[in-house]
């Protein structure tokens, strides 16, 4: 299916609403409730704005907003691919629930700097669709930048030593990917001439020798895949977890890591391409750190006893398999990847939602506490089932559908030992998480406080995630079409048909 | 358009400043509160004769001027191009915010000099906008020693150590000025004539010539040393750290920036491109030792513990990147120094004016005793944020982008090792702008006594915020500066293809 370029507007808007915002909330930092209305009705115009896309891109349609250029021969481009409407889909609905919780959040644990806070938050939403539309390279390293800028104040909010060493390792992997990043675009512009992404990579063999385009992977890869949490560079994503949970569920559980494993996605698909990654054998190679990554972020969220340092470590995992999927180059592969950067969304987006009300009502935050809490916080709990469940695979949660991709694309690859991984890594999710919801549920905790759950600008949302993992889990193509934008994009990139 | 016809644009400006200083200090005499308003007003005038020779040249290319009618090369003849014009519209605004700023700044510092002082800072304007405005090389040094003993005084003024400093400078300037008439005295001798189009011309039947790299030698030794190009940078440290605030502020941005423009105009304009680059190695000892020194004088700044002193040693590693860029010679590389000459004037300034408004105001000089500033001055520091962001290279502000027109040209230059000095270093300006940034919006306030509530007054807070902004604007920009000004500004041989 041909993409036809649609001038229009509404991808600037998508990525203005946010930014706009920022004043805004600055400005009205004296009145909590204005500063938090303007905080939810940039979530809502956003949201409002990236979904009403969604017809044209079913359509085939891209729409485009080509601003100036920023460096001669390359635009400031804004542009609404399937795959890039996906991320801005995501990131921007999850932001809207997140907004309530985050009122109720840090009006319950009482957190200093609200106004920072939110502005930081809004801003980050800003780089995050910033840069699912980015239409080239540069614009975006522009987003992906300020992202990194925009979630340093987040990390280090708590002002504590933690919250400064965590900022720190923070700053020391994003700083130097994004140099990375920079010198492989730098390069790529020299080699290329062109920034553009282009379905099945613009990029090929006889640009450069294949020691350069080894080595540009290389740093393309080391660029992107910090922010996907890819091992060894992950360090800092359990380092982050010191931030407010808000910050955790949805920049560190959706907007920035996914970032990092978008990036890999638009690298490997859109940048390389399925055939120079197979003739440099980069494919096999991505698809093997990212098995690796799976198993051991698995087996160190065993040993997690802070629940979100455990679900940290889960994110590290999960990602991965998005990053695997990519590196499998075929249909399903793909399409299991993009379902997965969708889906993984809405379930760990729930399990920290989750840690959060827990903290807030509690201010447990080890596994080992959490002996009882099950009766006390049935809905917050319940919902924490669900969501481990979905990300352990179980049939009629969300997390299966992407799941079963991603091995059909480990299988139509031939890749029998990566098939096994991923199975492995299915147990190893089950052993992590069932003592939680197992703890919670069935052993007695001490004084067994009657009910006692999280305030509703909480629980609600918690629920709705939790709901909605459900609903995508038994038809995946439910509302937004994640299905169809996922197929399509994997189609467009590596040129094959599902069966 | 203008009242006077274009020819006559540049030289008004060379007398505006002249006898506005004379009017400064003669008003000042009268009643010392008169000086402060002559002095706004002048360089106000001056800012719009610059705009209007800027549009000018940009609509109708080069403007030529004889002085007193005597016609080239035979008399001395005013050249501006776009880019000279760019860069005298770039000392005017910077001036002008230095001057608004300046009224309270230097009656809190030392109030006997007021008047002194401005007359001074006019006078070393004049000399700045003279190095750039002529077209005789004679005449060039004429203008540097007005503008460097204009410099000593400025300089001398300040805390205790001051003088000692300026002394220094004194010793080191008058040797490079020396090294520099020295320089053009080969050059007459060789070619009988002081005008840059015409000892250009003749240029090419002296390449074998052995005098010809002496002269070269002894001119890019006399620049360099006020441009305190590494390893000549010896005196720029003390001078900064003990000069007053308000001379800083317009000696750093604007003094060593003309001197590298200056230098720029001499190799490629006199010398040659052919004789720089290919003749003789000149271009890539520049660019060997510009890459040492950046690497040397950022690690000096994360040593130092006074931040006006931080600012000066990475001022110094700035110049580097100008001095990487030229030395290179390639049509990336020259576009990055360039476009960074304007950039790292517009950042430094706005930095220098915060330190400046945090001495006065706030009474601290050193990285500890910033500690908690955000909090009482958030203004200042949101400016001072902005412009660090751009000091590291992060986009969308305007140091991002010279850090990317750099890249691209060490890529182009095919020397890996430039490469990663310009990506070490914007990690090592990283670690000191980012230790800097923690300690101001997250420690607690420790030096006594406590700072007064609230940010600086209007007069000095006004001008940073105004710079902090141009920061932004500047980089999201750039474009228009490289395609419109610098590329039809530079010669055929290093201009960026298509162009």
């Amino acid at each position: 299916m041909e993409q036809v370029v649609e001038q229009s507007l509404r991808p600037l808007i998508a990525v203005l609403a946010s930014l706009i915002a920022v004043p805004l909330i600055v400005a009205s930092s004296r009145r909590p409730n204005v500063r938090e209305t303007w905080t939810v009705l940039a979530a809502l115009v956003k949201a409002t704005v990236v979904l009403s896309m969604l017809p044209d891109v079913l359509a085939g349609r891209m729409p485009t907003c080509r601003l100036w250029e920023i460096s001669p021969g390359v635009a400031l481009e804004l542009r609404v691919d399937a795959l890039g409407l996906v991320f801005a889909i995501v990131s921007s609905v999850l932001w809207v629930l997140t907004s309530f919780y985050t009122i109720g959040y840090v009006r319950g644990a009482g957190e200093k700097k609200q106004t920072r806070f939110f502005a930081s938050f809004a801003l980050s939403l800003c780089s995050a669709v910033g840069i699912a539309f980015a239409g080239n390279l540069l614009t975006f390293l522009v987003f992906f930048e300020m992202l990194t800028v925009a979630t340093y104040p987040l990390v280090l909010h708590k002002e504590t030593d933690a919250a400064r060493r965590g900022a720190r390792t923070y700053l020391a992997y994003t700083l130097p990917a994004g140099i990375a990043l920079l010198v492989a675009i730098a390069i790529t512009w020299s080699i290329a001439g062109t920034l553009e992404f282009v379905p099945g990579g613009f990029l090929d063999r006889t640009m450069a020798s294949p020691a350069l385009l080894t080595s540009l992977f290389g740093l393309f890869l080391f660029g992107v895949g910090v922010k996907a949490g890819l091992m060894p560079v992950h360090a800092w994503l359990p380092a982050a977890m010191v931030a407010p949970t808000p910050v955790s569920a949805l920049l560190h559980a959706v907007a920035v890591v996914k970032a990092g494993v978008f990036g890999v996605l638009r690298v490997t698909g859109f940048v390389f391409g399925p055939t120079l990654m197979r003739e440099l054998s980069l494919g096999t190679c991505l698809a093997w750190i990212a098995g690796a990554t799976v198993v051991l972020a698995s087996l160190l969220a065993l040993s997690q006893d802070n629940l979100k340092r455990r679900l940290a470590y889960s994110t590290v995992g999960h990602l991965s398999y998005i990053v695997l999927g990519a590196a499998l180059l075929n249909v399903w592969s793909w399409t299991g990847a993009i379902l997965h950067l969708a889906f993984h969304a809405t379930m760990k987006i729930t399990l920290f939602f989750c840690a959060g009300a827990i903290y807030v009502r509690t201010h447990k935050e080890n596994v080992s506490e959490l002996a009882g809490i099950g009766r006390q916080m049935p809905f917050t709990m319940g919902a924490f089932a669900i969501g481990s469940l979905g990300l352990a695979g179980v049939p009629g949660i969300n997390g299966f559908v992407s799941k079963l991709s991603l091995l059909a694309g480990t299988a139509q690859a031939d890749q029998t030992a990566l098939l096994a991984l991923l199975l492995l890594s299915g147990v190893l999710n089950a052993a992590y998480f069932f003592p939680i919801v197992h703890t919670a549920f069935f052993r007695r905790g001490d004084g067994d406080a009657g009910f006692a759950e999280a305030s509703p600008w909480m629980v609600v949302p918690l629920v709705i995630t939790a709901l909605l993992s459900i609903a995508l889990g038994l038809a995946p193509d439910l509302g937004v079409h994640a299905w169809d934008l996922a197929l399509a994009t994997a189609s467009r990139v590596t040129g094959g048909t599902l069966p | 358009m203008t009242p006077l016809p274009e020819s006559d644009l540049p030289i008004a400006i060379t007398m505006l400043l002249l006898f506005g200083a004379i009017l400064t200090i003669a008003a000042g005499l009268v009643r010392r509160s008169f000086a402060w308003p002559v002095a706004c007003v002048t360089l106000l005038v001056v800012l719009g004769d610059a705009v209007a020779m800027l549009l000018a040249v940009v609509r109708g290319g080069p403007v030529r001027h004889t002085l007193g009618g005597w016609a080239a090369p035979i008399g001395i003849e005013y050249v501006v191009d776009a880019l000279g014009a760019f860069v005298v519209v770039v000392i005017a605004l910077v001036s002008v915010a230095v001057a608004l700023y300046a009224r309270a700044a230097v009656r809190a510092e030392n109030p006997d000099q007021e008047v002194a002082f401005l007359g001074m800072m006019l006078t070393l304007l004049l000399g700045l906008t003279g190095m750039v405005l002529t077209g005789d090389l004679f005449n060039l040094y004429v203008f540097y020693e007005i503008s460097s003993l204009a410099g000593y005084a400025l300089l001398a003024v300040g805390d205790r150590k001051a003088p000692v400093a300026a002394f220094r400078y004194v010793i080191l300037g008058t040797t490079g000025a020396s090294f520099y008439l020295l320089g053009i005295g080969f050059l007459y001798l060789l070619t009988g004539s002081l005008n840059m189009a015409d000892v250009a011309r003749l240029m090419p039947s002296l390449h074998d010539n052995p005098a010809l790299p002496v002269a070269l030698a002894l001119i890019i030794t006399g620049v360099g040393l006020k441009t305190a190009l590494f390893p000549l940078h010896g005196w720029q440290p003390d001078a900064y750290t003990h000069a007053s605030s308000t001379t800083t502020a317009i000696i750093a941005p604007v003094m060593t920036k003309v001197s590298a423009f200056v230098l720029l105009r001499l190799l490629f304009f006199v010398f040659g491109v052919d004789l720089v680059t290919r003749i003789l190695p000149a271009g890539t000892i520049l660019a060997w030792l510009s890459a040492a020194g950046i690497l040397v004088t950022s690690v000096m700044a994360i040593a130092q513990r006074d931040v006006k002193r931080m600012l000066a040693y990475s001022s110094v590693a700035q110049l580097g990147y100008i001095g990487l860029g030229i030395g290179l010679a390639n049509p990336w590389a020259l576009t990055g120094a360039v476009l960074h000459i304007l950039n790292h004037a517009t950042m430094k300034c706005c930095l220098f004016l915060v330190t400046g408004s945090v001495a006065l105001h706030a009474r601290r000089r050193t990285v500890a005793e910033y500690a908690g500033l955000g909090r009482t001055m958030p203004w200042t520091f949101a400016s001072f944020t902005l412009a660090a962001l751009a000091m590291v290279g992060l986009p969308p502000t305007n140091g991002f982008f010279s850090k990317w027109y750099l890249l691209l040209g060490t890529i182009q230059s095919g020397s890996w090792a430039l490469v990663v000095v310009v990506a070490a270093s914007s990690l090592l300006t990283a670690v000191y702008f980012f230790r800097l940034l923690e300690r101001i919006y997250t420690a607690p306030a420790t030096a006594e006594p406590a700072p007064p509530a609230g940010d600086a007054e209007a007069a000095m807070l006004v001008p940073t915020v105004v710079l902090a902004v141009a920061v932004v604007v500047l980089g999201l920009c750039n474009s228009w500066f490289v395609t419109q000004v610098l590329q039809p500004a530079l010669p055929a041989a290093i201009r960026l293809p298509g162009s």
